[in-house]
């Protein structure tokens, strides 16, 4: 028994020691598609401010917002980044744990690129129908609603290769796969009439939506739950494999994948920007208001990340590849106000 | 009577001579000869991949050892770094790594028209390829720390970037620039002169060891030295909590429990924890640690109790090992003459067992150091070692990560000049482990008794 006692002792040191240090950095977490923003930020922040750098950890969107909304405290993360809104899901959770007052701030925005090996077959133009023709697991042929027969990209588009249907696809812990869902597969699933198909067979408008936004699990469709790493792992040693990235994460690596328009438009930061290119989202990062002031250098943190020194389009954000938001003044307004959700906006 | 041993009826078979082989005895040693085979291939197969994984981690690895700099005379211009004059660091430091990077770009421009190099560049800031951010924060921190020096021309060796670096490892070739948006082929003629002139060289950086993680956008500054500090306090706490309880654990079962159900049942459960999977203890350590006794995220000493958790099986199963090695004589003599149970224990036994005791807790802390699983649930891996700890509770209670963990952050990460730091990393954990396995040889060599 002299194992448990001990153990037990240990413990109780341990969070005897715990009480006695105080936290003097940022804590940050969440969106891995945020990370490597924050980490530039949160780097730069260490240089000029005289705060300890933050630190960031990934995690994915959800887990992030998750440990957001633990409770306000010490031991509780100061932001969440997300390459999503927050959901009125979430927001509940957050006020049942006493996090009432989160500060929303979206620091740009990011383009998600279809690419595939750089010499592989040419996939370099796509509409979001012809996706949905390779992706859905019913499609509309000769007017009627089927299970998806089709295992080449030229069966239903002659202008794609004769190539065999392969695609890697973010997996649903993702805030990517929502963006890919409701941007490209609805889209396409409208463009190709199977949404009124569906409707036309009965369904209600809900279902026919959730349908619309159905993979096909005969194996053509792989979910990716890692990062875009194992994405381009998977695309290499796929030479049909069409994968879905970041623009960013392209941006650093045009020497193994090629990337492919979307409804003619190339993707750019000028292209996304406009609004021109289709596929794209804001990102965002949450702050606990109960911890300005408390934690050391958080306000600072906050105000630098939205700065144009830092977000701006000629900042060291938009350089790795961050579409900045046009509207950028005005977040800035809004972070030095401390302005919570639910105020003026 | 010799006819007695000889096959009965028909014909005697002839006596053989010993050296000719029977049919039999062929068979016989041809089989053995096939397994002897068989286990040279085997042998072979798990050199030729070693030998594979060997080459291939040093192939990808050993160019993270070394870095390409710029050497640069930067003219420090007060009007730039100090507005008002006055010298104070205090003020000066109002001036922003933003302020101070177009001050390297024109020193680098003067440097390149001086060396009388063509280009098509007409602006000092299309020199900023060529450089790595890090450089503003250099010089500003050189600055702030030497206020005199504003107004001189100060030599400064700087990182070059990334894709610099790139260039000059073969990883990036001019093939792939064209859409490359941070660098061009023009950029790459003014490096190729550069390297002519002396001013551009690939040096040995001793940063990769000792400095901390940098952000996505510079893989030429990132270092594995604050997550080496996270693994050693995690092993501080590992060893001094595993071993005592380890080794107390493992003397009160071999020497003192009673056998009965309750022991057997504990022995089996030991056992099987030393089989139970690293990523169980990382859930385990978030659900006690963290979310129950309220210790800080990502703090070595949570990933020490983590480890210490995923350790202690195999030392009290190595110390029990190593005690039962010692004979029985020794004990019963020991009483014999009138010593304690304990003294016996104490006095006799566990030095002599204690040569088996630090084989098996160096083999258990090397494992340890290696893991990376449980360390991923309690927030050691990110953008967190920066960090240096400044003191010993902050070097237990403040955010770090752990070499495998930020070799694993590293193999994420979007740039491929991470890729070369991930296996670069690698290489320095190899060593360490194989340090550590030495150690752990000489001191079974040196110390163990055999009976």
């Amino acid at each position: 028994m002299k194992f448990v006692k001990l153990t037990a002792s240990t413990l109780a040191i341990a969070s005897v020691a715990s009480v006695a240090a105080a936290r003097d950095n940022v804590q940050v977490a969440g969106s891995s598609t945020v990370l490597p923003y924050a980490s530039i930020v949160a780097e730069a922040f260490g240089e000029n401010f005289d705060f300890p750098t933050p630190v960031v950890e990934s995690g994915g969107s959800s887990a992030g917002l998750k440990r957001f909304c633990e409770g306000v405290g010490e031991n509780t993360i100061d932001i969440a980044n997300a390459s999503r809104k927050i959901k009125d899901k979430e927001v509940t959770a957050c006020a049942e744990a006493g996090v009432t007052d989160i500060i929303e701030v979206r620091i740009g925005y990011d383009g998600i690129v279809f690419a595939s090996q750089i010499d592989g077959p040419a996939f370099t133009a796509f509409e979001p129908a012809d996706i949905y023709n390779a992706l859905a697991p019913k499609i509309v042929k000769n007017g009627e609603l089927v299970d998806n027969p089709y295992t080449k990209w030229n069966e239903f588009n002659g202008d794609l290769p004769d190539a065999e249907i392969m695609a890697f696809i973010p997996g649903t812990k993702h805030g990517t796969r929502e963006v890919f869902e409701e941007k490209v597969l609805a889209a396409g699933c409208e463009a190709t009439g199977a949404l009124q198909a569906m409707l036309d067979g009965g369904m209600s408008e809900d279902d026919a939506e959730d349908a619309c936004i159905a993979v096909r699990t005969d194996g053509r469709s792989v979910d990716i739950d890692g990062d875009y790493t194992e994405t381009l792992a998977s695309i290499g040693s796929n030479q049909n494999g069409i994968g879905i990235f970041g623009l960013a994460f392209y941006e650093n690596n045009t020497d193994k994948l090629k990337v492919a328009t979307m409804s003619g438009v190339e993707p750019a930061t000028e292209t996304i920007a406009s609004g021109e290119y289709p596929v794209s989202r804001p990102l965002y990062f949450y702050i606990k208001k109960a911890h300005i002031g408390v934690v050391p250098g958080l306000k600072e943190y906050a105000e630098f990340f939205v700065s144009d020194d830092m977000a701006g389009p000629d900042g060291p954000l938009a350089e790795y590849g961050l579409v900045s938001d046009p509207e950028l003044a005005q977040t800035q307004e809004a972070v030095a106000d401390e302005q919570t959700m639910g105020e003026g906006m | 009577m010799t006819d007695a041993s000889m096959p009965s009826g028909g014909k005697a078979a002839p006596r053989k001579s010993l050296m000719i082989e029977d049919a039999r005895t062929k068979r016989r040693n041809a089989a053995e000869k096939r397994f002897q085979a068989y286990g040279l291939a085997a042998i072979a197969v798990g050199v030729f991949f070693l030998v594979v994984l060997l080459w291939s981690i040093l192939a990808s690895g050993l160019g993270a050892f070394q870095q390409t700099f710029i050497e640069t005379p930067i003219y420090l211009d007060e009007a730039k770094v100090d507005k008002k004059g006055n010298r104070n660091p205090e003020e000066m430091s109002k001036t922003t790594t933003f302020g101070y990077a177009p001050l390297i770009q024109t020193a680098l421009w003067e440097q390149v028209q001086a060396a009388g190099i063509e280009t098509p560049f007409t602006k000092s800031k299309e020199m900023k390829a060529l450089l790595s951010d890090s450089a503003a924060a250099q010089v500003r921190d050189y600055v702030l720390s030497h206020p005199e020096q504003v107004g001189e021309t100060v030599t400064f060796r700087i990182l070059a970037a990334s894709r610099v670096d790139g260039y000059l490892k073969g990883r990036v070739v001019r093939e792939d620039l064209a859409r490359d948006k941070s660098i061009d082929a023009e950029h790459l003629d003014v490096v190729d002169r550069l390297v002519d002139a002396g001013v551009i060289r690939k040096q040995f950086n001793l940063d990769f060891i000792v400095g901390a993680d940098a952000s996505e956008k510079r893989p030429e500054q990132a270092g594995l030295g604050v997550a080496m500090l996270g693994s050693f306090y995690m092993m501080l706490v590992v060893l001094v909590l595993a071993l005592p309880i380890g080794v107390a654990a493992s003397i009160y079962l071999e020497e003192f429990a009673p056998q009965n159900k309750v022991t057997d049942f504990i022995e089996v459960n030991i056992s099987n924890l030393a089989a139970v999977p690293s990523i169980v203890f990382g859930i385990l350590g978030l659900a006690a640690f963290i979310q129950f006794a309220h210790l800080p995220m990502s703090a070595p000493l949570v990933g020490g109790l983590v480890l210490t958790l995923m350790t202690l099986p195999t030392i009290i199963i190595s110390t029990r090992a190593s005690l039962k090695s010692v004979p029985p004589s020794i004990r019963d003599a020991a009483l014999g003459v009138g010593a304690s149970k304990m003294q016996s224990v104490f006095h006799h036994v566990l030095p002599l067992a204690m040569p088996g005791i630090l084989t098996g807790t160096i083999i258990g802390l090397a494992q340890a150091l290696g893991e990376t699983a449980p360390l991923l649930l309690i927030g050691m891996v990110g953008y967190v070692a920066t960090n240096y700890p400044d003191g010993l509770v902050s070097g237990f209670m403040a955010p770090n990560s752990a070499m495998p963990a930020q070799i694993f952050e590293w193999a994420k990460r979007a740039d491929p000049a991470y890729y070369e730091r991930a296996w670069g990393g690698i290489i320095v954990l190899l060593v360490f482990l194989l340090t550590m396995n030495i150690i752990a040889i000489i001191l079974r060599r040196r110390f163990e008794r055999r009976w």
